[in-house]
């Protein structure tokens, strides 16, 4: 019987939730197990019409790839990160026009952490799985390991967001950032992590290719690093097995230290080092050249990885965290100039020879501009970390300019660029809908990032500036509003810049839809790009 | 001696050294002779197939 075990498993796993909602310790857990039951009922009823009995249930062909998987996370991508822009368009408007704070389920505190998770856990997180999965068995030659455990990673994965995004509109959050989901959510995670790791190195192990890849090296440091923040971060206490609430087991400065070193490290190895995998991959495969040096990967891979962990405390300048830890952090992250621009300077130069690509190809110009944003990137971020700039840039909205161009700039663009790279070949399209809507995404992308930065630079330096502005007596010349309200018109262009963000991301969901469906958009070719006269190699 | 007193002088000592070793060790393995041949067709993996 084909899926007799996950109905099974399913089932019994709705009614555990059901069992939950009926003794709940408190409100929200008990709406929070409503809708688990809900979304575990909804998997079952699919999985027990999708069953087969006898001898209709075929053994599925094995000797190839195993794709399906992919093709759900690269949907689940542009999925999620429509959502994410959504949400994120949204928020912007609550800071420019605080009515739009509908309480309690969609005012500011709540809706933020679902932007946040949404960009980098949904959207970042499943194109880290799809593009892990794909780039593993093509540089290793071998199937997935582990059978169907791929598919439980990516359909686990789909509900630690849903979960985790209706526990934030319902309220329930452990107030750590960028690791808000409450216990019983974290232990999820954490099974959905290991099994994730047993499919990735399974495969590594399996190998038919004598040497690992470069692109699988950031790629498992990726997996292993966040494994380990992920459980170090989440050690609580719940208040009981049937309650939504938890204590930490760190108190104080240790709590905040230890939440830092897991932020800090979510940036350096789920969107640095997981997104370098991509570009390691995706770079040289759009380009059809090697990486530019090798040997430049492997030293970027083990400096990036042995100084990114030491980065945390630079987000604790001038607490009550030991100067010695302080003054660690801000060193180790501006030693991260050097791996950061090795990595970049690698890949930007793997196109030496292929320039005339960044012209005739929007998916390289995509690419290119991912890696020149995430220079720009680690560039800024280094500078803030400098005790004195940060004296000034702290708790602005220039902390926000520097998160967003490196978000959306190199995680956004390098995402959009693999997802390109990834729908013709894997529906075996021969080609994209449309590559002209390529090129308006990357202008539409490109100029609402840049403005995005633009405003929030301007911004946070003015309300530094206007905090630590006194008059000749010792007086602050500014309260706290009247530099609340000078930000109106910043938060205004933020959002322009948001929605421009957004509608590229709206032109990639229809140019992925179409290309799915086998439709070919006719249009004028980009001129230079074919018939391409390839010299013989 | 507490516990944080003494990791950190591990940390600071042993830790520091071992792990400055070991990138050492990890650069002259990267440029050790002959590496760049084999460098280049590790580079090569992505384009074999398709």
């Amino acid at each position: 019987m084909k899926f007799g075990v996950e109905i099974v498993g399913v089932t019994a796993a709705a009614f555990l939730a059901l069992l939950g909602a009926a003794f709940a310790g408190d409100d929200l857990f008990r709406a929070h197990m409503w809708v688990l039951f809900f979304a575990l009922s909804v998997g079952a009823i699919l999985l027990m019409r999708n069953t087969r009995f006898g001898a209709q249930a075929v053994a599925t062909d094995t000797s190839g790839y195993l794709d399906g998987p992919i093709r759900y996370g690269v949907v689940a991508t542009v999925f999620w990160g429509v959502v994410g822009f959504l949400v994120g368009v949204l928020i912007a408007a609550q800071l420019a026009f605080p009515h739009l704070n509908l309480e309690p389920w969609f005012n500011f505190g709540r809706v933020r952490p679902l932007h946040t998770s949404a960009v980098i856990f949904a959207f970042g997180g499943n194109a880290l799985i799809a593009t892990s999965f794909y780039v593993v068995q093509r540089t290793s030659r071998a199937r997935l390991f582990g059978g169907d455990l791929a598919w439980f990673v990516f359909w686990g994965y789909q509900l630690f967001i849903v979960m985790a995004a209706t526990g934030y509109l319902l309220g329930i959050t452990q107030s750590r950032e960028y690791a808000e989901p409450e216990w019983y959510l974290d232990i999820w995670l954490t099974i959905v992590w290991v099994a994730y790791l047993i499919v990735f190195l399974g495969t590594i192990l399996k190998r038919k290719e004598p040497h690992i890849y470069v692109a699988n090296w950031f790629y498992l440091s990726f997996i292993v690093t966040v494994a380990m923040l992920h459980v170090v971060n989440n050690l609580a206490v719940p208040v009981s097995f049937l309650s939504s609430k938890s204590y930490s087991a760190f108190a104080g400065v240790q709590d905040a230290l230890t939440q830092w070193w897991y932020g800090h490290n979510a940036v350096g190895f789920f969107l640095t080092a997981g997104f370098l995998g991509m570009m390691y991959y995706f770079i040289p495969k759009q380009v059809d050249r090697p990486v530019y040096s090798y040997r430049l990967s492997i030293i970027h891979f083990w400096a990036l990885i042995f100084l990114y962990i030491w980065a945390g405390p630079h987000h604790l300048h001038y607490t009550a965290l030991p100067d010695w830890a302080q003054t660690l952090g801000m060193v180790f992250s501006i030693m991260l100039w050097m791996p950061s621009w090795g990595g970049m300077i690698n890949g930007l130069m793997t196109l030496s020879g292929a320039w005339d690509k960044i012209r005739t190809d929007p998916i390289v110009r995509m690419m290119v501009m991912a890696v020149a944003f995430y220079g720009m990137a680690t560039f800024e971020g280094p500078m803030m970390s400098i005790k004195t700039v940060n004296s000034l840039s702290h708790y602005t909205d220039w902390t926000i300019g520097h998160v967003h161009s490196g978000a959306l700039g190199w995680n956004g663009l390098i995402t959009f660029g693999a997802i390109y790279f990834l729908v013709p070949r894997l529906w075996n399209r021969e080609r994209l809908y449309s590559m002209r809507m390529v090129t308006w995404h990357f202008w539409l992308a490109t100029l609402g990032i840049v403005i995005y930065a633009a405003a929030m630079w301007v911004a946070g330096i003015q309300q530094g500036l206007m905090w630590r502005e006194y008059d000749e007596q010792g007086f602050m010349v500014y309260s706290f509003a009247e530099s609340v309200a000078a930000m109106v018109p910043y938060y205004v262009l933020r959002m322009l810049g948001g929605v421009l963000y957004l509608s590229g991301g709206l032109l990639m969901a229809w140019n992925v839809f179409m290309t799915i469906r086998g439709n070919l958009r006719q249009e004028k070719p980009i001129p230079g790009a074919t018939p391409a006269l390839q010299p013989a190699e | 001696m507490e516990t944080y007193t003494a990791m950190r002088h591990f940390a600071d000592s042993w830790g520091l050294l071992i792990m400055v070793l070991f990138f050492a060790g990890v650069v002259l393995f990267a440029f050790r002779p002959g590496s760049r041949k084999q460098a280049e067709e590790a580079a090569r993996i992505p384009l074999k197939d398709d």
